[in-house]
């Protein structure tokens, strides 16, 4: 295996690796704050792959879609928050994860339904296409643009957690939820638009990925394995673990590829069994943060 | 007869009765109850596209069939969901309730074998309508068992043919679907390329509903293929058109598949399949070759006006109902042995021109289309996708012989 | 049988009267279950069907030993079910077994398997634990897909063949006639509810369900927590594996999908739609599943949305399940 060999793997790794990011961060935000694990998660981001290929249908604006996708997305998270999530707060960690899997099914078919069964198509923007010469080797300009972007987002969030009072309260919900209340915030309020912004982050990265895996209602089911593997190697409730992991499964994913393409799939796996064993909360994961 | 009244009346009031009245019952058998031809395909799930215009198809058959005889066929539709376990449980249901006298259907290799182990072992006809080598082999293969669809040895092998003499070069690599289909159509092309002559140079099997390709790529560009033979189906196939664009490889080396799919096409649109060569059991515009192919358009046409013209997959689902019934009106009954001899020996012109079923393992012999996309400015209107480029024509002598199958002379 | 309520908890005087039925019927649980398991292939559009409620019913059963009583949450039970049905299908139709021999052969094996995923998950808690099951259960499904000369690989293992079964030499019962088959696993999955029963109503049974309302008391009583845990999930696998065993023999093949972790969202789901904790709600959950998956399908190919939506119905008004839910009702 040659320099450039493994570096437009790791590159490869890394893209791959960037969707993984992104839907791992929406579960975990859901997650550390609302202690709810979003079955639905999947279907958000197949949502999101929709809403944007519907947008570039009607507008012809990548860009657009990229700003159109978070709202819609999250809107409707917020409505599924309010009035199918909520009621079930302090029922246990069961009850919302089985209501978020109907809710899945329901969100799945319903797309089947109404967009068809076959997938819509969505091509690549103009001026993302192509290759970029990167000295050892060439590489999609898309994929780039999509390790960028994924950068930006999480940039982007951590200002929005550091740097904002916003950001402020959302930390300390997360870690005390009483305290945070006494203190006289609506809870409710920042629950709302915490499982909001993790589903909106989701739908985005679905848009992300529709050049690279199509637009097809089934798009979603792979993805909510894949979230849940990298959130749990990183450790529920942890951003930074939900960042790493990302990485650390896309390179996994690519390399085991190269050596043992059939192991592909499984190599995933056998990584989130390993780090159970040896850390069974995860890679950065909170003690006390679990059912 | 009061014992199954009074369960049909109980049946009734559990108010699971809205849905049974489908369900025909047989009060009294006499020569007037239809033959029915079970119809198993995966309605819910990926292929409810494929799936639908099979039924489609399938119905024309006996559209054609009740037109000439006395005595009627009905369709009995049922969603097998693409599972095996599913698919025995629907075909275990349509023999011992729904009672049907043949069953024709399934879209996957695994559920095709699923059925015909539960048909076969309750004396019902069995013809598939999905490629697979193994449902010809010795170990799966029943008296009862025929074979509609194109296989992946022939499949494989006329694309291969065709490609390797044609090529510029002899270095040749694999990105294959871990899955039985895969293994299949890549022993198929191992064969005509140690034939010819070609050089194997790299080899990756991938997992089957793998959405990322990348990651196959950089092994392959660095052996430097001529041809790069990609096996999958469905949604990956489109998936990897996709990706190998944006990477670049088709400048590099040329894409053959062993299956393109119109349905894909119609999807993904152009760009994907620009510049792939691929095979195909069935498309349209051999209406201009064969009356059997117009008759067939014609009444899809009249029938289904909003449709266009049927898909491949779909034609199949003709084949496969034309076939049984063409049987049943050779042999004059519907008994199974006697439709078993009849369609054994019987010559039959579905939509291709003629074919017939092999005898040591019920194959049907037949035409194999080598394809290619169209770019837009060639398409004469919304339908006409691929061009035909060849055909290999129906002959045994593109089949694995009977030996080698496992079949005793 | 069952009174028809019109007010649920409202009404007090119909339900009176049925009452002592009801307690009877739960004293007598298995008796009654058994009862109308005799009678379910008449009120089943099909026979299969029926069948295959016995069998996930049986699965179901064996999962909420481990969901509802115990309270663990796995993703892993398709593994169980799965090498069930492999260890059964294999030595029938590769080697020739008999089958009063294969089936045992996989109930032993998907027990093994319990054995050694049980050890390593029950060191986890909460969602870990439903991860570990997932993960070792995705292992097992990529052996047994990889071993094609064995198991047939994603094609399924075909050849499962049990067309008749001789008692003692006596008598020859026909598996391929459908009311003999059912009525034949049906005396196997009696029998199986029968011991099932017995564990519940143990010394064992009663620590199980104290672990699952109060973990740290019942170690603080002493009860080594984990070793009872992982206990559970070794019995919970002895009924997955029979379930599967008898699928292999009932359908005479085995898919692949069986070891799927799909195949552990449907057993979940079930036991969920009839409610788990109480003994018969995973069989009216498997029965309503299958049910509704078989009737709704003829009438509309998106059966899936039904279910969906009938799931969140379920979990945001009846979180006890159709079955717990009725049982709470009639005993107010």
């Amino acid at each position: 295996m040659t320099l450039d060999l493994f570096l437009l793997q790791l590159f490869t790794g890394l893209a791959l690796g960037s969707i993984y990011v992104l839907v791992a961060l929406g579960l975990s935000l859901i997650f550390g704050l609302l202690t709810i694990v979003n079955f639905a998660h999947g279907q958000f981001f197949m949502l999101g792959a929709y809403v944007g290929a519907f947008t570039l249908g009607f507008t012809g604006n990548f860009w657009l879609s990229l700003i159109v996708v978070p709202i819609v997305v999250g809107g409707i998270g917020m409505l599924c928050e309010r009035f199918l999530v909520r009621p079930l707060y302090g029922r246990g960690i069961d009850y919302p994860l089985l209501l978020t899997y109907g809710l899945g099914l329901i969100l799945l078919e319903l797309v089947r339904i109404f967009a068809g069964t076959q997938g819509v198509p969505f091509s690549t923007p103009r001026f993302l296409a192509g290759a970029v010469d990167l000295h050892f080797f060439f590489f999609p300009k898309y994929r780039l643009f999509l390790i960028v972007a994924t950068a930006v987002i999480l940039l982007a969030l951590w200002l929005l957690l550091e740097k904002t009072s916003y950001g402020l309260i959302i930390r300390a919900g997360a870690r005390d939820q009483e305290i945070v209340q006494v203190l006289g915030v609506d809870i409710g309020r920042v629950w709302l638009i915490v499982f909001g912004i993790g589903v909106a982050i989701a739908g985005v990265a679905g848009v992300l990925a529709a050049p690279i895996r199509g637009v097809f209602p089934e798009m979603g089911v792979p993805v909510l394995v894949e979230a849940f593997v990298v959130t749990v190697v990183g450790g529920m409730g942890s951003l930074l673990g939900a960042v790493i992991a990302g990485l650390l499964v896309g390179v996994t994913f690519s390399f085991t590829s190269f050596f043992y393409p059939e192991m592909a799939t499984l190599s995933m796996f056998v990584l989130m069994a390993l780090v159970l064993v040896f850390r069974p909360r995860g890679l950065f994961g909170r003690a006390g943060v679990l059912g | 007869m009061a014992v199954k009244l009074s369960r049909r009346k109980l049946l009734a009031t559990a108010g699971a009765a809205a849905a049974m009245s489908s369900f025909k019952i047989n009060v009294a058998r006499s020569q007037e109850t239809p033959i029915k031809i079970g119809f198993p395909v995966p309605i819910s799930g990926p292929y409810g596209t494929e799936a639908n215009d099979q039924i489609r198809c399938a119905q024309l058959a006996i559209d054609w069939f009740n037109q000439e005889s006395p005595r009627k066929a009905e369709l009995v539709v049922r969603d097998d969901k693409l599972d095996p376990g599913e698919a025995a449980t629907r075909t275990l249901e349509l023999i011992e309730s729904d009672k049907v006298d043949f069953i024709c259907g399934s879209l996957s290799a695994s559920v095709q074998l699923s059925v015909n182990q539960v048909a076969s072992k309750r004396g019902v006809i069995y013809n598939s309508i999905s490629q697979s080598d193994t449902i010809n082999e010795a170990s799966d293969f029943t008296k009862y068992t025929f074979h509609e669809a194109l296989n992946p040895h022939m499949t494989a092998g006329a694309v291969a043919r065709y490609v390797f003499s044609r090529a510029k070069g002899k270095k040749i690599a694999y990105l294959i679907a871990d899955y039985a289909y895969g293994h299949e159509m890549q022993r198929g092309f191992r064969r005509v390329a140690a034939e010819m002559g070609m050089e194997e140079v790299a080899e990756v099997r991938h997992p089957l509903g793998t959405t990322d390709y990348s990651a196959f790529f950089p092994r392959i560009q660095a052996a430097r293929p001529d041809i790069l033979l990609v096996v999958n189906f469905g949604r990956d196939q489109l998936n990897t058109l996709k990706q190998a664009t944006d990477f670049g490889l088709k400048q590099q080396m040329q894409i053959v598949y062993p299956v393109l799919l119109d349905t894909q096409r119609f999807a993904g649109g152009f760009e994907p399949f620009e510049g792939v060569i691929g095979g195909a059991n069935y498309y349209w515009t051999l209406e201009d070759q064969f009356e059997s192919a117009k008759r067939l358009n014609d009444a899809y046409r009249a029938k289904y006006p909003d449709q266009g013209v049927p898909t491949a997959y779909g034609a199949l689902g003709f084949a496969g109902v034309y076939g049984i019934l063409k049987g049943v009106k050779e042999a004059g009954s519907t008994n199974t042995d006697e439709v078993i001899a009849a369609m054994e020996s019987m010559k039959y012109d579905a939509y291709k021109g003629e074919q017939y079923f092999r005898k040591c393992d019920h194959q049907a012999v037949q035409s194999v289309l080598i394809i290619r996309a169209k770019a837009p400015s060639e398409m004469r209107n919304q339908w006409d996708i691929f061009e035909v480029l060849d055909t290999q024509p129906a002959d045994e002598k593109f089949l694995r012989t009977c030996e080698e199958l496992g079949h005793k002379a | 049988m069952v009174a028809e309520s019109t007010t649920v908890g409202a009404v007090r005087g119909p339900l009176e009267g049925v009452r002592p039925a009801f307690d009877l019927i739960a004293r007598h649980r298995v008796l009654f279950t058994i009862l109308f398991l005799v009678v379910l292939p008449w009120l089943a559009p099909y026979k299969a069907l029926a069948v295959n409620i016995l069998i996930f019913g049986l699965f179901a059963m064996g999962f909420n030993l481990v969901y509802g009583y115990a309270g663990m949450l796995s993703f892993g039970h398709a593994a169980l079910f799965g090498l069930g049905a492999y260890g059964c299908g294999v030595p029938i139709a590769k080697f020739g077994f008999p089958w009063y021999v294969a089936l045992p052969l996989g109930i032993i094996i998907a027990t093994t398997a319990g054995v050694i995923i049980g050890w390593f998950a029950t060191r986890s808690r909460g969602i870990y634990f439903a991860m570990v099951t997932l993960a070792l259960s995705q292992v097992v499904y990529y052996v047994v897909y990889q071993s094609i000369w064995l198991t047939g690989g994603e094609d399924g293992l075909r050849g499962v063949s049990v067309p008749s079964i001789s008692v003692f030499g006596i008598a020859e019962l026909n598996l391929l006639d459908p009311t003999t088959k059912y009525y034949l696993i049906l005396i196997i999955v009696a029998f199986a509810l029968w011991i099932f029963s017995r564990i519940l109503g143990s010394p064992f049974g009663a620590i199980l369900e104290g672990l699952r309302e109060n973990e740290r008391r019942a170690a603080a009583c002493g009860y080594d927590v984990n070793r009872t845990r992982w206990f559970a999930f070794i019995l919970s696998s002895v009924f997955s594996g029979l379930a599967g065993a008898l699928y292999a023999i009932h359908l005479s093949v085995v898919p692949i999908e069986t070891l799927h972790y799909f195949t552990s969202a449907v057993v979940l789901m079930m036991t969920l739609l009839g409610g788990m904790g109480t003994f018969f709600g995973p069989f009216v959950g498997a029965l309503v599943y299958l049910l509704l998956q078989d009737v709704v399908s003829v009438i509309t190919v998106h059966w899936q949305l039904v279910v969906g939506c009938l799931f969140v119905l379920l979990i945001l008004f009846f979180p006890r399940g159709i079955w717990g839910s009725l049982m709470h009702w009639l005993r107010i």
